[in-house]
């Protein structure tokens, strides 16, 4: 597909300011921002699509559009070029756009090099200013940690849904009995749910089983054009359905931790491949925590909101035992969780089931359609979801 | 300047100097005086946390500081024991005037935290900064 007239720059705005002492970068961000909005005759509200490089302070784009309230964000790219970034970005944003991702592109980009006493980054010594992501200041001084910010998201859940510790347990469960085949699993042993609830707590109510492993190692997926994928001599796994999507606090109003950026992320993916989650015959979900799993399987759209607990129990996830297997490698919770970024071995082992290559013990007869799908940064602050749709052909 | 005496919030755990911009000095300088600012817009009237020179609603740049008392209920927490200095308690609040924070709770019974308690705020030291929020149930 051409980008050839699929795009057109409607807004565009330079900051007035040579010399900033007074704004934030996050702020001259935002006000460059508004000033190409109004230029479009655009709202905020308008911007489906936020590209930005490393001058923006935070992690990747989840800082800046949290910061900027961007609440239909459904595609973001921080592909950083140095100083050519903003001309690749628009390249990037035709393409989106042409492929339907998104409508309107914000582009942004921001500094202030002239205030270089300042730390770029968010670490202030005390006394000096710092010109790091703009939550920082609000948020790092409180302990958070990848553990507690998703305890927070279980306890939040358990008090609305009634979900108890017994039924995240069954996640860990399944994926335990999945790991004892996998000869390369950091965890190989089977679990009980008594063993999980009663394993120690570390961050209320997620005990030392409720969370995954840390590890070394990595991966890596090679994705070509159809002419090439039909010249080399490997099964075909066709992706036919993508989606994305950021979630942050957002200015605090409305905060809700019981769902997470996956009920936007994956609606269009589904669309895209033209299947249901019914159509799913096995999942790699992202597995972080067992309550990152059920928080996304609801809303994938797998069973109801607050439903998930009842969806993962007796070993419902389990290959061969339940409905939907899931993490048939182990995940993260057993096998692996590579430099604490899951979302590659989610991929993995989506290839391998759909390959057929899947340990014979866990794999799923006839898988020909699977779900990836993961959420990075974290649950309880500011994350982005990832979701694509794969097909055996 | 209100450097309380209170004990640290977590038996031990340091609280770090909070990273200050030149967009939120006057959030932690008021800090420093004891007074609580949260940032309202003057174009929706929305209020909102962590505090922006542009509204996240409506994105107009007429946002203006205003103290609040620091009251509101807990929206979720989390006892983190995984912890060299000893237990301690993250979690949101739900301000009276709206917005949702991120906070500690200190000067309690960590076991007995609830969600929908009504907490209040205090000021707690830092190391070599700003005293920051943090709430206590009522």
């Amino acid at each position: 597909m051409s980008i050839k007239g699929k795009a057109y720059i409607m807004g565009a705005y330079e900051h007035p300011l040579r010399d900033a002492p007074n704004k934030s970068t996050p702020q001259l961000h935002a006000e460059c921002a508004k000033g190409a909005l109004e230029d479009a005759g655009l709202t905020k509200d308008d911007i489906d699509g936020y590209f930005c490089a490393g001058d923006a302070p935070g992690f990747g784009a989840l800082s800046m559009v949290d910061y900027m309230g961007l609440r239909n964000v459904r595609h973001t790219d921080s592909t950083e070029t140095g100083g050519s970034s903003y001309i690749v970005h628009v390249g990037h944003a035709a393409q989106a756009i042409a492929e339907g991702k998104c409508k309107v592109a914000l582009i942004t980009l921001a500094g202030r090099p002239r205030q270089n006493k300042f730390g770029f980054g968010g670490g202030a010594k005390p006394g000096q200013l710092s010109d790091g992501p703009p939550e920082a200041g609000f948020e790092n001084i409180y302990g958070g940690s990848t553990h507690n910010t998703y305890g927070m998201c279980a306890m939040r859940h358990m008090y609305e849904y009634g979900t108890t510790s017994e039924q995240l347990a069954w996640i860990k469960v399944a994926a335990s009995h999945h790991a004892q085949w996998n000869e390369n699993a950091f965890l190989k042993d089977v679990v009980t749910v008594e063993q999980v609830v009663n394993s120690r707590l570390i961050a209320d109510p997620l005990h030392l089983l409720d969370c995954c492993v840390v590890t070394d190692g990595g991966g890596a997926l090679i994705v070509t054009s159809p002419e090439i994928a039909k010249s080399l001599n490997r099964p075909k796994v066709k992706v036919i359905g993508a989606g994305e999507s950021p979630k942050g606090p957002q200015g605090g109003r409305s905060l809700d931790l019981t769902h997470s950026a996956a009920v936007w992320s994956g609606p269009p993916a589904f669309a895209e491949a033209g299947v249901t989650p019914a159509d799913i015959k096995y999942a790699s979900i992202y597995d972080s925590f067992t309550i990152t799993v059920l928080m996304q399987l609801e809303d994938l759209g797998f069973c109801e909101k607050g439903q998930g607990g009842k969806f993962v129990a007796d070993g419902n996830l389990i290959s061969g035992v339940g409905k939907l297997p899931f993490n048939t490698d182990g995940g993260g919770l057993c096998n692996n969780h590579p430099t604490n970024r899951g979302g590659i071995t989610k991929v993995i082992e989506a290839v391998r089931q759909l390959r057929g290559e899947a340990h014979p013990k866990v794999q799923v007869p006839n898988c020909d359609l699977a779900i990836a799908h993961g959420t990075g940064g974290s649950l309880g602050v500011r994350h982005g979801a990832g979701t694509v749709i794969l097909e055996r052909e | 300047m209100s450097e309380t005496q209170t004990p640290p919030a977590a038996e031990g755990r340091k609280i770090p100097a909070p990273a200050v911009t030149i967009e939120s000095k006057p959030f932690w300088d008021a800090a420093s005086e004891g007074k609580f600012l949260i940032k309202r817009c003057n174009a929706c009237g929305e209020a909102h946390w962590y505090p922006r020179a542009l509204c996240p609603f409506c994105f107009s740049d007429d946002t203006v500081w205003e103290e609040s008392p620091g009251e509101g209920v807990i929206y979720t927490y989390s006892v983190m024991h995984r912890s060299p200095t000893g237990p301690y308690a993250i979690g949101y609040v739900t301000l009276n005037e709206g917005p949702a924070m991120m906070t500690n709770f200190v000067d309690c019974d960590l076991s007995k935290l609830e969600i929908g308690q009504k907490v209040k705020l205090k000021f707690q030291p830092t190391e070599g900064g700003p005293p920051v929020p943090v709430f206590s149930p009522v």
